[in-house]
């Protein structure tokens, strides 16, 4: 992968990342982190791990955002326009970040990781697939079936809750 | 020549060919064939002024869409507005770079992206096939494209999922997920739907077409509801909704909404060919390492299969009427979701208990 689709890609995530708060249109913020999952997932192709990189496509933008966005077009968007900006909570959100960017920079920076080439995750010979199903399926079976039963939980409850008031 | 600049060229190549060539033209005759079909079966004469049998109705509706006033209301969100026409038809055309449309030509294997994850590429481009319609719907800021919209949504995504459970019992028996590599195993053992081919004594094809017809038909029916087709086309129900989520389009943004659709229709198919109908095999025609004109009549004989399952479309559209809208959330969720999943342990048995 040529270093410019790189630089490409991670622009675009970038900025679209930055947009995704800097916006106030709820809907606008919504499909800014689509174009942001979309560069995210060019960047793990370009690591030659196709199956990541599709499936950050399938599940994130393609199921969970088009949930997002289906429950943001039922809000009021007007009210969300006009709310004024509450400037501490600004600064101090922004504070946090900066503080949490320099230590995660300090950090990467002090290890010898950050100065060799990593080689590709996956190569076109390598069937990814086949690895994530095998160490899922094999390795980690267990915490596997407990999340899978912690997600059954889940909705039976969002459907209880739900349902609650209509008995 | 630089073995990167050809591979650029030969790919540029094949996509140029591929959409413009083929896809395009066959989109706007789809057009033209679905008002043949249905005339055809309600026994009228059809579009039949231009040209001999109307051959060149589909020029002159693309003239007319250029040339009619490209209208936009004053109450709409512009940006998302123009937006919206561009993200229903991009997706539904990208899905054709993984599928394989031919087998070579001169050598060159007849696919644009022949990536190891195929299937899922094409599920993950078809889900934000979705955006287009949701923006369109919001966008216009009107009520009945908005209700479109919320309804195309809920269909597309609960669809998703019977399409998504019911190839699982074909790459249970495949074992890969890429297209090429399904195309060839259906070469070798018989096509999906026909597993018992060339070994017919043999009592295990037999019991895998079971699973193999079931997956067929949810996938197909999931298809239709995907593509916002008839009997499943509630998001543009004329006599509910006016025209849907394109209500507020005119001239050519409503004609890319329209063309989306028939591009939609068109991939959906070439999948359905791809995973179950053997791609571009036909009993007896070798493949393109054989000389050139093999390899033409491969790609021929895939888009020909293309145009018998879209005449089963048009068939199905003029002959069910439309279904209401809690029968298609019920069929979606209570009846296809199940049978899919049934069908899944029923597939993972016979393989796991019955060796070929």
């Amino acid at each position: 992968m040529p270093s410019f689709l790189f630089w490409l890609f991670a622009i675009v995530m970038l900025v679209f990342g930055a947009l995704v708060v800097i916006n106030r249109n709820p809907i606008a913020s919504a499909l800014s982190l689509v174009i942001c999952f979309l560069g995210l997932s060019a960047l793990f192709m370009s690591l030659d791990a196709f199956f990541i990189g599709i499936i950050q496509v399938l599940v994130y933008a393609g199921a969970v955002m088009v949930l997002f966005l289906f429950i943001i077009m039922l809000l009021d968007l007007r009210a969300e326009e006009r709310r004024k900006m509450n400037w501490v909570a600004f600064v101090g959100g922004f504070l946090v970040a900066f503080s949490l960017l320099v230590q995660i920079l300090a950090v990467i920076g002090s290890t010898r990781m950050a100065k060799q080439a990593f080689p590709p995750l996956a190569s076109e010979h390598v069937d990814d697939v086949r690895n994530v199903g095998l160490v899922l399926f094999g390795n980690y079976n267990l915490p596997f079936q407990v999340i899978a039963v912690l997600i059954l939980v889940a909705t039976i409850g969002v459907i209880v809750l739900s349902k609650r008031r209509l008995r | 020549m630089n073995p990167t600049v050809s591979f650029i060229l030969i790919t540029l190549l094949k996509i140029v060919g591929i959409v413009f060539l083929v896809i395009l033209p066959m989109v706007s005759y789809a057009v033209y064939a679905e008002r043949k079909v249905s005339a055809l079966i309600q026994d009228r004469l059809g579009p039949n002024r231009v040209g001999p049998a109307g051959l060149f109705q589909p020029i002159a509706d693309a003239m007319k869409f250029l040339l009619k006033e490209d209208f936009t209301p004053a109450h709409v969100n512009k940006l998302y507005y123009w937006l919206a026409p561009c993200l229903a038809m991009v997706p539904a055309i990208t899905t054709i770079a993984v599928v394989p449309f031919g087998s070579t030509l001169f050598g060159v294997p007849m696919v644009i992206a022949d990536i190891n994850v195929g299937v899922l590429f094409v599920f993950a481009i078809a889900s934000l096939g979705v955006y287009g319609i949701v923006i369109a719907g919001w966008a216009s800021n009107s009520k009945y494209p908005f209700l479109g919209a919320v309804r195309s949504s809920s269909q597309m995504i609960s669809y998703e999922l019977s399409l998504g459970l019911a190839v699982v019992p074909i790459f249970l028996l495949i074992g890969n997920l890429r297209l090429t590599e399904v195309v060839q195993y259906q070469i070798d053992h018989g096509w999906m739907i026909l597993p018992f081919a060339g070994n017919w004594k043999n009592p295990v094809g037999w019991l895998l077409a079971v699973p193999m017809w079931i997956s067929f038909g949810v996938f197909a029916i999931a298809v239709f509801a995907e593509t916002n087709r008839l009997p499943f086309d509630l998001p543009e129900a004329e006599t509910e909704l006016v025209g849907g989520y394109h209500t507020e389009y005119s001239s050519m943004k409503f004609a890319l909404f329209f063309l989306g659709e028939y591009a939609a229709m068109i991939t959906g198919s070439a999948i359905i060919v791809t995973l179950f109908l053997g791609g571009w095999h036909f009993p007896g025609v070798p493949d393109g390492s054989r000389g050139w004109i093999f390899g033409l009549i491969n790609i021929f004989v895939f888009f020909a299969k293309i145009a018998a399952l879209l005449f089963v479309f048009m068939w199905i559209r003029f002959t069910l009427p439309r279904f209401r809208y809690d029968q298609l959330m019920r069929l979606g969720w209570v009846f296809f979701f199940e049978i899919a999943l049934v069908n899944i342990f029923l597939a993972a048995a016979i393989i796991g208990f019955v060796d070929r």
